[in-house]
């Protein structure tokens, strides 16, 4: 579980966070959304100390990181695995040397033990095979996934992902989605998931931070997503015609008037009115 | 920002890189990497460089040296003293500040823009301490060592061009070389290539893992610290030369 308590961060004179309080549990897929510029990633980079907040407190299953020497951070950095953005895998490196580079640097094995340890998250990620390519030749969804494998090479006990679905088409993205969620639950990790992906949100939200100009608006899970009269949150869930209308469905499914999207085509064929 | 922040920045990223390593078999891949990169990467370059400084130094000499009353071993005791003393050391390390100093800053401020080192960062290694560190150190081992070569090349270039354009033979190049020679020199200049090489790896260390913005400022980075470095060394060039050979 990670909490943290009246984060404030500002850069010169623009606050960037102001007073945001929560808690990411443990076993869940925790998300962080929010329209660009309202300061998710500000917030994420607080909770794994690449910036240090102005003030505020963070604790990590109770310990405070926030007043932790450099010593103590970086233990709790062995047990911190993150997924960037453009997955910043190491270039010169092959896609089995960056997941080993962990192990390399702080695991006490053996190099045959190691080599088991990558072939083992790379096929839980679905990457057999890709051992020796480069980063430069495999594509932006294999990508993620070694940077999920080498984030999960050392059995974190906190996953962060900045925006693991950006560039990608939607179907690989349902695939990274459904690999985080899995790996969540497999390894009881605490996943902190920075994202405007709304398909993340309806399908592995189960604890929500809205995040709108720094301060905390909304939490909640994608259930209750729908049915929030948070007007800043529905304007940007549902920002799109296509958006609004799936959101009607969930809600018509919800209060039984559908059942599913089979249903709504049988009524349609049947000449049913549906109001 | 001002030269002090500079400064004062570039002071804690020197502090700090003295931690203790994560690993040392991991520091010591590293620094064998950057012993390669720097040292036998810069090798080809420097020597061919070297021999023909050499060479012209030995042809230039002689065109100045027309007068009979002079010995034609001058023309050798010249050629090394130049050598030893200024282009060895100074004119090598300037052309490596190009080649080492540009790579430095590319390298890091592309690690940096594609936010590699926070991803080291976050996996609690000390990036001064495992990016820039080794760097410093293969640059301070291996540059007085390309700075050697560079002096026996030069030199060798100079009896070559001196022997093929019929300036002076190789015999009496030989005896020039043996005149007069100040051990002291090659002391000085290894002194000097000492301080050159912290400077080109140092410099273009700080502008690449400070860049900010893209591929753009990785760019604009690499210029500025080659630009700083060849600045800063010549300025160390004259404050050594000052305290060291003045009497």
């Amino acid at each position: 579980m990670i909490e943290f308590k009246n984060i404030r961060k500002s850069f010169d004179e623009k606050v960037v966070l102001d007073d945001v309080s929560h808690v990411m549990e443990t076993g869940k897929c925790n998300l962080i959304i929010g329209t660009s510029g309202s300061g998710k990633t500000v917030l994420q980079k607080c909770l794994v100390g690449l910036f240090e907040p102005d003030s505020g407190e963070i604790l990590y299953d109770g310990i405070s990181f926030t007043e932790m020497d450099d010593d103590g951070r970086k233990a709790l950095r062995q047990q911190i695995g993150m997924l960037f953005q453009g997955s910043a895998l190491f270039d010169s490196m092959t896609v089995e040397q960056n997941v080993m580079f962990p192990l390399d640097m702080f695991a006490k094995m053996n190099s045959s033990e190691k080599l088991k340890r990558v072939n083992e998250v790379l096929d839980r990620v679905n990457l057999e095979g890709a051992n020796k390519k480069f980063p430069a030749e495999i594509s932006g969804g294999m990508k993620k996934r070694v940077g999920i494998a080498r984030a999960i090479v050392l059995n974190p006990k906190y996953l962060f992902c900045d925006e693991p679905n950006s560039g990608l088409d939607p179907q690989t993205s349902m695939v990274i989605d459904k690999l985080i969620l899995e790996i969540t639950k497999e390894f009881n990790m605490t996943t902190v998931i920075n994202t405007h992906d709304m398909n993340s949100v309806m399908e592995i939200g189960e604890n929500i931070l809205y995040m709108f100009e720094g301060h905390k608006e909304w939490t909640g899970n994608n259930e209750e997503i729908i049915f929030s009269k948070n007007e800043k949150l529905n304007q940007f869930i549902f920002a799109s015609k296509f958006l609004q209308d799936a959101k009607d469905m969930r809600m018509l499914e919800a209060k039984g008037i559908i059942a599913d999207d089979r249903n709504m085509e049988d009524m349609l064929n049947n000449g049913e009115e549906i109001k | 920002m001002t030269f002090f922040t500079h400064f004062g920045r570039y002071l804690l990223m020197l502090k700090g890189m003295f931690t203790r390593p994560e690993n040392l078999k991991m520091y010591w891949k590293e620094f064998m990497h950057q012993c390669n990169d720097i040292g036998i990467g810069s090798l080809g370059i420097v020597s061919i460089i070297s021999v023909f400084i050499g060479a012209v130094s030995a042809v230039q000499t002689s065109y100045q040296l027309v007068s009979p009353l002079i010995a034609p071993e001058t023309i050798a005791q010249i050629v090394r003293d130049t050598v030893i003393l200024e282009f060895a050391p100074t004119l090598v390390c300037i052309v490596l500040a190009g080649v080492i100093g540009s790579k430095i800053a590319s390298e890091l401020g592309n690690m940096r823009v594609s936010e590699q080192i926070d991803a080291l960062e976050i996996m609690g290694i000390n990036t001064k301490a495992y990016l820039i560190l080794p760097k410093i150190t293969a640059a301070l081992l291996t540059i007085p060592l390309l700075v050697i070569i560079s002096m026996v090349l030069g030199i060798w270039g100079g009896r070559l061009a001196g022997a093929a354009s019929g300036i002076l033979s190789a015999d009496t190049f030989d005896r020039g070389l043996l005149l007069k020679f100040i051990p002291y020199n090659v002391t000085f200049a290894l002194i000097k290539s000492y301080t050159f090489a912290f400077i080109i790896s140092s410099i273009p260390a700080y502008y690449g893992y400070y860049v900010k913005g893209g591929a753009l400022e990785i760019g604009r980075s690499s210029t500025k610290s080659v630009v700083v470095s060849c600045i800063m060394l010549l300025f160390a060039d004259y404050v050594l030369t000052q305290m060291l050979l003045t009497h």
